[in-house]
């Protein structure tokens, strides 16, 4: 999530609440698609009042794993990769570069920390740590919680 | 920087769309098709505000298919052309105006091929040949120029071809790609992606 704290905060745990009364009415769990679709919808019906949000919603479902970008403006778009927030730029110039479809799982790790930090580095408003989560077919994993300045600090020191 | 194009032949009607989803100045998809499939024989393209055009697009897709539950039949192109205008009039002037510009292209069985041009303004115009965005700027006089009204299936690509290739030239941005297809007596065919074979 990125934007405004408070929407990202407020919405996403209105969307959990969505998705677990889902889970309950229909006994399967929601798909990645609808979800999106939810959060999407609840932010068009806030449109022109001034909400600040972009998220990524990730997940498995029976049409395998699937990512959904959403925004404040209810942008919703399907993809393999995406980026949000304001030095989201440089996290994509990143990221693109260093893609390969044969990367394994290790390496996209280090793919996606670079990414952040790299953005948090040319980004003044970017910054604090990484959090990196894998979202597997049984469900996510925390990966690792590293500081950027300690990661910026590291991949500087394999340059000189 | 997103650019629709339509050019209607005397038994079809082919638009195209450019594949670009950006957000400021990052291309956030390469792949995203702008054409909503209104009914059998119609397509909606459409582009504008992030979120409206989606939204927009949607609303009026599900009321076309509607009226067909409703009533047994499909709308016609110019009904349907002529509803989504209305839609359009009706929320202009309201808090939350949705900034869309459309083209709607179709295939009647009584009246043939339609291709119909509309804004964000709500204007609706019936045209042979139509084109949104910025890229319509370079285009629009390659369409006068060349354009007739019997132009054959393969003409009217090479056609939009030559305006595809004018973009490549002169457009500043870039727009690798575009989603094709073609409507006639037998409905919507998705053409090949273009460019292919395009230098």
């Amino acid at each position: 999530m990125s934007g405004s704290a408070a929407d990202c905060q407020y919405w996403e745990r209105l969307l959990a609440k969505e998705c677990r009364l889902y889970k309950l009415r229909n006994k399967q769990r929601i798909s990645v698609s609808a979800a999106s679709k939810l959060l999407s919808n609840m932010m068009l019906g806030y449109r022109g009042m001034g909400l600040s949000m972009g998220s990524m919603i990730c997940g498995w479902d029976k049409q395998g794993p699937g990512l959904y970008y959403v925004d404040d403006n209810g942008t919703r778009l399907s993809g393999r990769m995406f980026s949000t927030g304001c030095g989201n730029s440089y996290a994509y110039g990143v990221v693109d570069s260093g893609y390969r479809e044969d990367m394994t799982v290790e390496e996209a790790y280090e793919l996606g920390r670079r990414g952040i930090a790299h953005a948090t580095h040319r980004d003044a408003y970017s910054g604090g740590v990484v959090n990196l989560y894998h979202m597997q077919e049984d469900g996510w994993i925390k990966v690792c919680k590293e500081d950027v300045s300690e990661l910026i600090h590291r991949y500087k020191k394999g340059m000189f | 920087m997103e650019y629709l194009i339509g050019i209607q032949g005397p038994d079809f009607v082919l638009v195209a769309a450019d594949n670009v989803a950006a957000s400021s100045i990052i291309q956030m998809k390469h792949d995203y098709d702008k054409m909503f499939k209104l009914s059998e024989k119609i397509l909606l393209l459409c582009v504008g505000e992030a979120g409206d055009t989606v939204q927009f697009a949607e609303y009026i897709q599900k009321n076309v298919q509607l009226y067909k539950m409703r009533n047994g039949y499909e709308l016609s192109p110019a009904a349907a052309a002529n509803f989504t205008r209305k839609n359009l009039a009706d929320y202009l002037r309201s808090r939350t105006p949705y900034h869309v510009n459309l083209l709607l292209a179709g295939y009647d069985e009584t009246d043939g091929p339609g291709l119909y041009y509309m804004d964000y303004l709500s204007a609706l115009a019936k045209a042979p040949f139509a084109a949104h965005g910025y890229g319509a700027f370079l285009t629009l006089s390659i369409l006068d120029r060349y354009y007739r009204p019997d132009l054959t299936r393969e003409e009217a690509v090479d056609l939009l071809k030559k305006c595809l290739e004018e973009l490549n030239k002169r457009f500043i941005l870039n727009l690798p790609s575009f989603t094709v297809r073609l409507i006639d007596k037998d409905g919507i065919h998705d053409m090949e992606k273009l460019p292919v074979g395009r230098k």
